[in-house]
């Protein structure tokens, strides 16, 4: 597939990616390393929490998320990464045997003012488990570097 | 942290610090980010980066890392005195992230987290945390922000009709 520049994204756009499947033993280990509550490290003491049972922290899922889109579309783009996150909600818990992806919806796109090599594309993340319920959605600016190069008066 | 009824607007804890080194950085970019200025130092060099920079999801994750850690010294403290200690439920979001600067390899981070806004909550017996938490590098440079929202136990539980007959 030809790489994809800032020109290629279309507002509007929405594809698919993933499916990636989260075993217990993933929670646990990312959870040890990056959010050690019990909800997120062992069974028996995360039934007694507010989530009744063991469930992915969500930054492992924001982590899951990046890596659907980094094999789905980034990896094979002009992508410049994110100057940060608008939002990102966590609706639904992550279980373990989850089977998870991820839909991505073009927003918006701008050419970068300041920057003639470049553009912003908004993009709105929602993933979704097996069952189609949403757990988590994102919305963020990425920077993508243009096919060509904006002239003098010519970006918005 | 406290019960929601004893926190504060402008609270302030420092967290602690964390160094990314380059190992650290390709561990969690392998697995979840990557991308070739997270994986690779020559592909770093030559990208708008300059140098292998931590994934902006790394740099998020230990800072919840160093949160849960600073609770956990919190409580114990509390038990250590005979005070209950107040449930921290999940988080329902996190908005304004920003990664203002790349977090390169050897770069140490010191976090620290300021409450924003204490609101009522929809879950019965918790109020709503919002606070911000930052990331500064060596240098004094701001290199990360977010906003992030938590349910905490109020020490006061409601009283809801069906409880009441039965008490």
């Amino acid at each position: 597939m030809a790489k994809l520049f800032w020109e290629d994204f279309d507002v509007g756009q929405v594809n698919e990616y993933g499916r990636q499947l989260v075993s217990s033993e993933e929670i646990k280990a990312f959870a040890a390393e990056f959010d050690p509550q019990p909800m997120h490290l062992d069974e028996e003491a995360a039934r007694a929490t507010l989530v009744g049972g063991l469930c992915a922290s969500g930054w492992h899922t924001c982590a899951i998320m990046m890596r659907m889109v980094a094999d789905g579309f980034v990896l094979n783009s002009s992508s410049m990464g994110a100057p940060g996150v608008e939002e990102i909600r966590w609706l639904a818990p992550v279980r373990p045997g989850d089977t998870l992806r991820v839909r991505v919806t073009v927003l918006d796109k701008k050419a970068s003012q300041s920057r003639p090599l470049l553009g912003f594309v908004s993009l709105f993340f929602e993933v979704l488990n097996d069952a189609g319920t949403c757990v988590m959605t994102s919305r963020t600016n990425m920077m993508f570097a243009r096919r060509t190069p904006a002239t003098a008066g010519v970006t918005a | 942290m406290n019960f929601f009824e004893d926190l504060r607007l402008g609270e302030r804890r420092e967290l602690g610090s964390h160094t990314f080194t380059a190992e650290d950085i390709k561990a969690f970019a392998i697995r979840y980010d990557p991308q070739a200025f997270h994986v690779d130092e020559e592909a770093a060099a030559r990208s708008h980066f300059g140098a292998l920079c931590a994934s902006g999801w790394h740099t998020g994750a230990v800072c919840m890392r160093l949160i849960v850690l600073a609770n956990q010294r919190e409580a114990q403290a509390h038990r250590a005195r005979g005070e209950e200690v107040p449930n921290i439920g999940p988080s329902p979001g996190v908005r304004d992230l920003r990664w203002h600067k790349p977090v390169f390899a050897g770069d140490t981070i010191s976090y620290a987290l300021e409450i924003k806004e204490l609101r009522e909550a929809s879950r019965p017996g918790y109020g709503l945390v919002v606070s911000q938490t930052t990331g500064t590098n060596q240098a004094g440079d701001l290199v990360y922000s977010a906003l992030g929202a938590v349910f905490v136990e109020r020490k006061r539980k409601p009283h809801c009709a069906g409880a009441a007959s039965g008490a």
